[in-house]
C-alpha cells in the first residue's frame, strides 16, 4: 500500500509506470469484487482511489442535469457522497466498536470497492430508461438492481464476515445491508426529467 | 457475561451501607443472570413487595448500579470506553427486541434484558432503520395513492429523509435526556428504589421504537382505518413498554406527579407516531378529491408537497 501511495508524489520517477501500477491493483480489486472469493487482496493491499471512482460515477449518473434542481427531489452530487462516505464510516465504526479485528480504511476499502455491482446496475437503468416507460421498463430495472444488491451484500460479507468475532457476526452484517439498500433504492427510484 | 460473576463482592459492607440509607430496600444477592429467572415467584401477587421483587428481576438495584459504573473504567476519550456500549452479542440484541414486542405485565425490560449493561448498537441502529423506513414507505404510499394520474411527476422526496432522520434521533436522544433530569431531580426529593441510568433509558426508547418499523412499512396500504389500527397496536405495545419501565422509577413519589410522569411520556410517543404518519404519508382521501378539479390544480399541489 505505502508504495502505491508515495510513488506517485516521487518527483524522481516517471509518472507513468507507477500510475499502471495503480491502475492493475484497482482492476485487479475490480475483478475480485465481481468474483468474491475468499481472499486477502483486498484487505492486504488496500486503496481508497476504486471507492473514489465508483462514488464520484455513481453520485454523476443520479443527477438529471436540470436547471431547476431543487424541485426535483433527487438527491444532489454532495448528499450521493455524504451518504455513501458517512455511511461507511460508519458501517466501520461500528464494526470495530464491536470488537472486529479489521483496520479503519481496510473496511472503507471494502465496503467502497463492493459499490461496483450497484453501479454497473445504475449504468444499465440509465440505458433502458431510454426506452419506452412503463411497468415493463420497471420491472426490468427492479429485477436488475435486486440482482447486483445481492452481489453486493455476497461480496463485501465475504471479505467482511472473517474479521467479526462469531457471536456477532450478523450485528456486523446488518447495517451493511442497510446501506447498500438505500444506495440500491436511490437507484431503483431515479427519473430522469 | 462473566463481569457480574467477577464483580460480586464477598464482604457486606455494602449491603449494611445500603441497608442504612433505605431500610426499606430488600436486598437479595447478585446471582448468575442466568438463573435467575427460575427463582422468580410465579405470577405477581399484586401491589406489594412481591410486585417489588418481579419489577426489580431480583436484583438490588443499588449493587446494579454500583456495577454498571464499574464496568466503564476506561476515560471517556479512549476507543475501549466506547466499545463498553457494544459488549452485546446478536442473541442478546435480538432478546431485548423481543422484549420491547412482548411486553409482559409485571417484567421490567431494563431489569430483565438490559440488566446493568445497556447497549448502543440497538438505539442508534433501529432508529437509522426506522427513519430509512420511514422515509421509503412515505415515498411508496404517495407513489401509490397517485400511481393512477397523468399529471403526477414522481419525484423520489429525499429531503425528507434528513427530516426524518432529525425528528427520530432527536426523539430518542433528548426525550431520555428530559426524562433522565427529571427523573434525578425528583430522586433528590423523593428516595425511589429504582433508578434508572441515562444509556439504561436511552437504551429503553431506543428499542421501544423496534414496532414503528414494521408499522411503517405496513403504513404504505392508502386506507385510513388501516393506518388508525396500525397506529394504536404500536402506541399500545410500544406505550405499555415505556409505561411499565418508568412506573417503579416515580411510583414512590407524588401520585399526582407519577401520572403525569407516565401521562407525558405515552402522550410523546403517540405525537411521534401521529406525526410522522400525518407528515410522510399523503392522506388518502385527498387522491379522491383531486382527481376530480381541474387538472392545473393538481400539479401545483404536488409540486407543493415535494
Amino acid at each position: 500500500m505505502a508504495e502505491a501511495v508515495e510513488s506517485p508524489g516521487d518527483p524522481e520517477t516517471t509518472t507513468s509506470r507507477p500510475l499502471m501500477r495503480d491502475l492493475k491493483a484497482v482492476g485487479k480489486k475490480f475483478m475480485h469484487v465481481l468474483y468474491p472469493r475468499k481472499s486477502n487482496t483486498l484487505l492486504r493491499d488496500w486503496d481508497l482511489w476504486g471507492p473514489l471512482i465508483l462514488c464520484v460515477t455513481l453520485a454523476l449518473m443520479l443527477q438529471r442535469g436540470s436547471v431547476d434542481s431543487e424541485k426535483d427531489g433527487g438527491p444532489q452530487f454532495a448528499e450521493v457522497f455524504v451518504i455513501v462516505w458517512f455511511g461507511a464510516v460508519t458501517i466501520t465504526l461500528n464494526s470495530k466498536l464491536l470488537g472486529g479485528n479489521i483496520s479503519f480504511f481496510q473496511s472503507l476499502c471494502v465496503l467502497g470497492y463492493c459499490i461496483l455491482p450497484l453501479t454497473m446496475a445504475m449504468l444499465v437503468c440509465r440505458l433502458v430508461l431510454l426506452a419506452e416507460p412503463g411497468p415493463i421498463n420497471f420491472m426490468v430495472r427492479l429485477f436488475v438492481v435486486i440482482i447486483m444488491f445481492a452481489w453486493s451484500i455476497v461480496a463485501s460479507t465475504a471479505f467482511l464476515a472473517d474479521s467479526q468475532p462469531p457471536n456477532r457476526k450478523a450485528l456486523a452484517v446488518y447495517p451493511v445491508f442497510l446501506f447498500y439498500f438505500v444506495i440500491s433504492w436511490m437507484i431503483l427510484t431515479f427519473t430522469p426529467q | 457475561m462473566a463481569a457480574v460473576d467477577d464483580l460480586r463482592f464477598e464482604e457486606f459492607g455494602d449491603t449494611t451501607t445500603s441497608l442504612e440509607a433505605n431500610p426499606d430496600a430488600t436486598t437479595i444477592s447478585i446471582e448468575d443472570p442466568g438463573e435467575t429467572p427460575k427463582h422468580k415467584p410465579g405470577p405477581p401477587k399484586g401491589l406489594g413487595r412481591e410486585e417489588d421483587d418481579e419489577l426489580l428481576g431480583n436484583d438490588d438495584s443499588d449493587k446494579t448500579e454500583l456495577l454498571a459504573g464499574q464496568k466503564k473504567s476506561s476515560p471517556f476519550w479512549t476507543f475501549e470506553y466506547y466499545q463498553t456500549f457494544f459488549d452485546v452479542d446478536t442473541y442478546q440484541v435480538f432478546d431485548r427486541i423481543k422484549g420491547s414486542l412482548l411486553p409482559i405485565p409485571g417484567k421490567n425490560f431494563v431489569r430483565l434484558y438490559i440488566r446493568s449493561n445497556p447497549d448502543l448498537y440497538g438505539p442508534f441502529w433501529i432508529c437509522a432503520t426506522l427513519v430509512f423506513a420511514i422515509a421509503i414507505s412515505g415515498n411508496l404510499s404517495n407513489f401509490l395513492i397517485h400511481l393512477g394520474e397523468k399529471t403526477y411527476h414522481y419525484v423520489p422526496e429525499f429531503r425528507k429523509v434528513s427530516i426524518a432522520a432529525t425528528i427520530i434521533y432527536a426523539y430518542a436522544w433528548l426525550v431520555p435526556l428530559a426524562l433522565w433530569g427529571f427523573l434525578v431531580w425528583r430522586n433528590s426529593k423523593v428516595m425511589n428504589i429504582v433508578s434508572y441510568s441515562f444509556l439504561e433509558i436511552v437504551c429503553v426508547y431506543g428499542y421501544s421504537l423496534f414496532i414503528y418499523i414494521p408499522t411503517a412499512i405496513l403504513w404504505i396500504i392508502p386506507q385510513k382505518a388501516v393506518r388508525w389500527v396500525l397506529v394504536t397496536i404500536a402506541l399500545g405495545i410500544s406505550g405499555s413498554v415505556l409505561a411499565m419501565t418508568f412506573w417503579p422509577a416515580v411510583r414512590e413519589d407524588n401520585r399526582r406527579i407519577a401520572l403525569a410522569t407516565i401521562v407525558t411520556i405515552v402522550l410523546l410517543h403517540m405525537l411521534l407516531s401521529v406525526g410522522c404518519l400525518a407528515y410522510f404519508f399523503d392522506a388518502p382521501e385527498m387522491d379522491h378529491l383531486l382527481t376530480s378539479t381541474a387538472a392545473p390544480n393538481q400539479t401545483v399541489v404536488t409540486a407543493k408537497s415535494s
